[in-house]
């Protein structure tokens, strides 16, 4: 792997209510290196938008550690993080609630240009209409409101705005969850093309598998706060090694009348984050659970050369 | 196969369907000359994007449109009920379909907060069918919604019954209102999209429990969903929606195997696949999008009103709306050049 662009270590969240703690991460540790799309994947409460928005503190993580290209945001004061942050850009799920409907699109595609004191005003609008054409979207566009337009070009825009401060590294949380599947489509390539011909490193985080494959290099898999899998893309699709992973990926319905329809139908509930079973989080779902389970904590561990599983099982490999 | 072959024994009949809704301007035609029919324990899944019209085909069905706004302009709704007779939906006064709705047809919605009362136990609100279709005393309806709980499989269900939707999750939520849809054993079931907001794993175990209740209690069923995994899943037929109208149906497999509407080839072709996307990826090869958007119930096309997104539109595409054609017996596609198009792609 090229060297990390971000490297996060034993990240931690927890979060007071009602004097009970709830830890909403635990130990999250991987790294993301340059021109790399990496998938988070998990269900509800799993924390992945958690993880997304503590990289760029837009929650504070409690605990651990958040490299970016050599420096540690941490630890940085609030004006330092705004230095940092027009490299690192945030996409997100809803293409409604993220665009004012009182600001001109040209307003929202150059709000964080001003606010970063970068070029003139009609240098702003000219990156403005650039970052448009990248979307394919008409230049134009500056001068209407977020409301004249569809779902699926709203989503354009807020990929234009994460555009328009050049950022070497994007968080796309769910941006195509919201759209209908013949839309999604034109943003999953839009993406992949957006990401590739501009050497974008990118955290995607989805709950859809099958878009992540389609998008990501590599895959973390996670489960009530923490990493259960982490494996490139094709060899995770192919042959999942945590008992967790491998149910996510046969509880999809696939469209294919031919495909085997015997999917391994897990039991039971996501039990709720501020009551965590002991041991592995998922030994309560898990059908190959032992006693031990209960008792000990599994280590993510790397299994083969890129392959991190976190489970006490391995004689099912 | 063969089952599909002789005509089911037909709970739902729906034909020439036209819900309009007034605005100030006039009227718009939201769903058009909808035919369907579902039979005794069968699944008909209503696919389509949002616009399509899928939810305002299923919601006239029930006449629960909203009153003033949304009205069934043409067509009939014929439902065999529970006592064997046959009553046209549509003509039936307001008071006739309260007494149907809950008792021959049950309903699921898409979230199952929104579709119980914060204010009542599960048990007060699965009782509450049973004791007004039944009329059935406090304790027997209890008593039955606690058996109804446990057929869903949600486990301790005495104690359960006496929660608030509040201390459910919303798995245990949705089995609730299926236990409350199939209080009164209706002949129909309306799924409206009832997996949409749960989690795959969750989403995975509902499939199964509707599939499982259909197959012990011989329901018809009417799922409405946009999720085309969901339909091969659940549905023996499918009928594919786009800008009101049904444009392409037939048995599932069949239609999902050999599309015969270029709509329901691009949508196929449009979903990222779990297994082959990697091989794509690597491949360099892009996933298949429809260009362009859903036409607007204002400026609906004269014609097909898929031609302006269809790679495989001709001149007289946009002359008129183009009928249903039969591909067989059991699959239709409202397409005029589907034999053409057939021979193109090679199928």
């Amino acid at each position: 792997m090229t060297e990390p662009l971000l490297s996060v270590r034993d990240l931690g969240k927890h979060y007071t209510s009602r004097g009970t703690n709830l830890t909403i991460l635990h130990g999250i540790s991987f790294d993301i290196g340059k021109g790399e799309a990496v998938g988070l994947v998990g269900e509800s409460g799993s924390g992945k938008t958690t993880i997304g928005r503590s990289v760029l503190r837009l929650v504070e993580p409690s605990a651990g550690s958040v490299r970016f290209d050599g420096t540690e945001l941490t630890t940085l004061s609030e004006s330092e993080m705004r230095r940092t942050r027009p490299r690192m850009q945030y996409i997100f799920q809803d293409p409604f609630a993220s665009l004012s409907p009182r600001m001109t699109i040209g307003e929202i595609l150059t709000e964080g240009l001003k606010i970063q004191g970068i070029a003139t005003s009609s240098e702003r609008m000219d990156r403005a209409r650039k970052a448009l054409e990248q979307v394919d979207l008409p230049p134009d566009a500056v001068s209407r409101y977020a409301h004249e337009f569809s779902g699926g070009q709203r989503q354009r825009i807020g990929i234009a705005r994460a555009l328009t401060l050049a950022p070497e590294f994007i968080v796309a949380d769910e941006p195509v969850s919201a759209l209908d599947v013949s839309i999604q489509a034109q943003v999953i390539n839009l993406l992949r093309d957006l990401q590739q011909n501009l050497g974008l490193t990118m955290l995607f985080i989805s709950h859809d598998l099958a878009v992540v494959e389609y998008i990501c290099d590599r895959v973390i898999v996670l489960y009530l706060g923490r990493i259960m899998e982490i494996a490139p893309s094709a060899e995770l699709y192919a042959k999942p090694l945590h008992p967790y992973a491998r149910a996510l990926l046969s509880a999809i319905p696939s469209p294919d009348p031919d495909a085997p329809r015997e999917s391994q139908i897990l039991k039971g509930d996501i039990p709720s984050v501020a009551n965590p079973p002991s041991g592995c989080v998922f030994r309560t779902r898990c059908p190959l659970a032992l006693p031990a389970c209960a008792q000990i904590v599994p280590d993510l561990r790397e299994m083969a050369p890129g392959r991190f599983k976190a489970c006490i099982r391995d004689d099912l490999d | 196969m063969d089952t599909m072959q002789q005509a089911p024994d037909t709970i739902l009949d729906v034909k020439g369907l036209r819900t309009v809704f007034r605005i100030r301007s006039g009227e718009l035609t939201a769903v058009n000359a909808i035919d369907l029919t579902v039979g005794a324990g069968e699944t008909l899944a209503l696919v389509g994007e949002s616009g399509s019209g899928k939810s305002v085909t299923s919601l006239s069905v029930m006449r629960l449109l909203t009153r003033n706004i949304g009205m069934i302009a043409a067509g009939t709704v014929r439902l065999k009920r529970k006592n064997g007779a046959v009553s046209d939906l549509v003509s039936l006064s307001e008071r006739e379909m309260r007494r149907v709705r809950g008792d021959d047809i049950g309903m699921v919605f898409q979230e199952p907060m929104s579709s119980l009362n914060p204010v009542y136990t599960i048990g007060d609100q699965i009782s509450e069918p049973i004791r007004i279709h039944r009329g059935a005393d406090r304790k027997a309806a209890m008593d039955a919604a606690v058996s109804l709980l446990d057929s869903v499989g949600i486990p301790d269900a005495v104690r359960r019954a006496g929660q608030y939707p509040h201390e459910l999750s919303g798995g245990m939520r949705q089995r609730a209102t299926i236990a409350m849809a199939l209080a009164c054993d209706p002949t129909l079931l309306i799924a409206d999209e009832p997996t949409t907001a749960l989690d795959v794993t969750i989403q995975a175990q509902i499939l199964a429990l509707l599939q499982k209740l259909q197959r012990e209690r011989g329901m018809a069923m009417l799922f409405v969903t946009h999720n085309l995994g969901v339909v091969a899943q659940i549905a023996h037929r499918v009928a594919v929606m786009y800008a009101g109208r049904i444009v392409e149906t037939g048995p599932v497999a069949e239609v999902f195997r050999n599309p015969r509407h270029p709509y329901t080839m691009g949508l196929l072709a449009s979903m990222p696949k779990i297994g082959e996307a990697s091989r794509m990826k690597q491949a360099g090869k892009k996933l298949y999008a429809i260009p362009g958007m859903v036409p607007g119930l204002m400026n609906m096309p004269k014609g097909c009103a898929f031609e302006p997104r269809c790679q495989f539109a001709k001149q007289n595409c946009c002359e008129a709306v183009p009928p249903l054609f039969d591909v067989n017996r059991h699959h239709q596609t409202r397409c005029n050049r589907w034999r053409e198009i057939s021979d193109e792609i090679g199928q």
